[in-house]
């Protein structure tokens, strides 16, 4: 297969399937958990706004408790950091924004490159560090398994990937339909529909999975009027 | 009086959890670990991304530093059950060959100590988790599994034994209560209502409150005298504490409570009391609904909460407050996991002059090594005293020449491990000290 079949294989066929698999996915594993039901809870609550003890939960663990924030002090700023990196790549970089419009026709202004360059060191050094901390630390590696490092490398194949068609990047204007190199357009797509597909069935489900785990913890210790 | 027969009537399904402990099944185990994961719990165990944070916020992990007390570590069992037979794919990881194997009667007999020996159920990993996974909810539920499939420690099967057919953990029956009842009304000169019908509080009662700390039934008496308040004290259904949520058994906890209940709708109180012990209060408030499947007709009061609320209301007067240097040891199930922080706070400052808070004070203070049942497992002795190591810590920062709690398992606990490290710091209970410091002349007495 040459590189231009594949890049039409990739931005085609795979790409939708990999969609296709993200949203059914994500869809069966939410349905999965809600058809458990749950229990009422016949106690007299203490606290009766549950729904903004809910966003309260949501929003208090984006930042750790100030007890605990000295222990976990590195690990912390390492999430930060690739986090925010990941946001900016996927929604500050020209290129990722013409993707996205030409699926939902959705766009906005984009970062300047070297801007978001930056945040490509913020991504690469915090996930090899976290990496690092995972096979350091003991408790770490205990709770560690196969979902652990291969979400760890599917996170990574397109960083690299991408890495390899940076250079094709462009100044200004949309992109060319059919990039001068397309065989590395197409493994970077490739890639990245590879986590697509991997992203409902692993921990990096957890991109929607923290919302409902906060959420619902928020919510019953507001209701007990307890500490968040 | 309600006639106590020799033995109480203990139900067939808490019956059948004490059974379990002869003959250890994995797949019991297994059964139950599944049927506790309901949709908050999936929601929960499925969003954990192995960061270990929970580790550093346990005082069996900073003891020893062993990675098997990483809080979250201790729900495998029940994940991988989970994982395996219910959760969203379990079928499609078991055609694939790709699920967890199901628990086996060694690896559960290991993770016993890793569920009671080594979790209070305390709850600071839950604050410590940027997941918002309630990692202490998940252990009582994981519990719910090891009881039933006989992995629960022996020492919780024979409390529980004690508390179904004697009515306490420890086995103390009415003729003792009464004895101490008798002995504080010569103390105090003051009445101790008993069965009284239509009173407005029932006071319930621990074990370890009425054998270890009696004075505390005297210091109700002038408490409920000077607030003008009527109250009582059941001859039946007196025992507060649940071994029932400590051993992890819906059966077992159920049944205790319905005592308590069925106490204060044959008395037709307004409210019960629950005394200074954090289980307890849990149980009685949290849980005692959902376990006997209804709502309760009354209101279901800690003692230091309404203590506050009567100084607040001015129906107590307090007369000066104690000079010493004192700090307040938060119990986990009334403060952090409670939502008491305010009112035990409150009431601390209003009879102290001199209380220095504790580093962390308040939601993030440490266990004392002993609460959900913890203290009643001998094996776990040394690890509790090592445990306590992160309590001490706080204690002494604080500089303080005694130490107030308002639990009494925890006064219990810190007492013998404060002699185990050789310190000298005597623990009062709240409600106590509150007596102490009533403004009229013969409730000082």
């Amino acid at each position: 297969m040459s590189g231009l079949a594949l890049l039409e294989f990739s931005r085609g066929p795979a790409l939708w399937l990999s969609l296709a698999v993200l949203a059914a996915g994500s869809l069966w594993r939410i349905a999965g958990i809600l058809r458990l039901g749950a229990r009422p809870d016949l106690s007299e609550p203490r606290g009766t706004r549950l729904f903004a003890g809910a966003m309260r939960g949501v929003l208090a663990r984006m930042v750790p408790h100030a007890a605990m924030r000295r222990a976990t002090g590195l690990a912390s700023w390492n999430a930060y950091l690739y986090h925010a990196g990941l946001a900016v790549l996927v929604l500050g970089y020209r290129p990722h924004i013409e993707f996205i419009r030409r699926l939902t026709g959705l766009a906005w202004p984009a970062l300047p490159e070297p801007v978001v360059f930056v945040f490509v060191g913020c991504v690469f050094v915090p996930l090899f560090l976290a990496l690092l901390m995972r096979l350091d630390d003991p408790v770490r590696r205990l709770l560690s398994g196969f979902d652990d490092y291969f979400s760890w490398i599917v996170v990574m194949l397109p960083m690299f990937t991408g890495m390899a068609v940076i250079s094709l990047s462009y100044a200004d204007g949309a992109p060319a339909a059919v990039p001068p190199y397309p065989l590395p357009v197409a493994l970077h797509l490739l890639s990245v529909e590879l986590l697509f597909v991997w992203l409902p069935f692993g921990k990096l489900a957890h991109t929607f999975l923290v919302f409902a785990s906060r959420g619902v913890t928020g919510a019953a210790l507001a209701r007990k009027g307890a500490a968040l | 009086m309600a006639d106590v027969p020799a033995k109480l009537a203990v139900s067939e399904s808490a019956r059948a959890v004490l059974d379990a402990a002869k003959a250890p099944d994995a797949s019991v185990a297994a059964r139950e670990f599944v049927a506790q994961v309901d949709r908050d719990a999936a929601f929960q165990l499925e969003a954990c991304v192995h960061c270990g944070q929970c580790a550093q916020a346990c005082h069996f992990y900073q003891a020893g530093g062993d990675p098997r007390y990483t809080p979250v570590y201790k729900l495998r069992p029940m994940l991988h059950a989970f994982r395996r037979e219910a959760a969203p794919f379990a079928s499609l990881r078991r055609l694939l060959g790709l699920a967890p194997a199901a628990p086996r009667e060694r690896e559960l007999h290991e993770w016993s100590e890793l569920l009671y020996d080594s979790c209070n159920l305390c709850g600071r990993c839950t604050l410590a988790c940027p997941m918002g996974i309630d990692i202490a909810a998940l252990v009582r539920r994981a519990r719910e599994g090891m009881a039933a499939g006989g992995f629960a420690p022996r020492d919780h099967y024979q409390a529980a034994e004690r508390a179904l057919e004697t009515g306490s953990p420890i086995g103390v029956r009415w003729p003792a209560l009464r004895r101490q009842i008798e002995l504080q009304e010569e103390e105090t000169g003051l009445p101790v209502p008993v069965d009284a019908e239509g009173a407005e509080y029932m006071v319930v009662l621990s074990s370890i409150e009425i054998m270890g700390y009696p004075e505390g039934i005297g210091a109700l008496a002038k408490i409920f005298r000077q607030a003008g308040a009527s109250w009582t004290l059941p001859s039946a259904g007196f025992e507060a504490t649940n071994i029932g949520v400590q051993i992890g058994s819906r059966a077992i906890a159920a049944e205790l409570v319905s005592r308590i209940v069925a106490a204060a709708e044959r008395l037709r109180v307004q409210c019960v009391v629950s005394p200074e012990c954090g289980h307890a209060y849990s149980a009685l408030r949290w849980e005692g609904p959902n376990l006997i499947g209804r709502r309760y007709g009354f209101e279901v009061v800690q003692i230091d909460e309404l203590l506050e609320r009567f100084v607040r209301e001015g129906r107590l007067r307090l007369a000066g407050r104690d000079a010493r240097r004192l700090t307040f040891h938060d119990p986990c199930q009334l403060v952090r996991r409670g939502g008491l922080a305010g009112p035990t706070h409150r009431l601390m400052r209003a009879v102290s002059a001199n209380c220095v808070e504790m580093p962390d004070a308040g939601a993030a203070s440490y266990c004392c090594g002993g609460g959900g049942g913890v203290s009643a497992i001998h094996r776990a002795e040394e690890l509790r005293f090592a445990a306590f190591a992160a309590k001490k810590r706080q204690i002494e920062a604080t500089g303080a020449e005694a130490l107030v709690t308002s639990c009494s398992n925890c006064r219990n606990v810190l007492e013998e491990a404060i002699d185990h490290d050789g310190m000298t710091l005597p623990v009062l209970g709240l409600a106590e000290l509150v007596a102490q410091h009533l403004a009229t002349a013969e409730a000082g007495k």
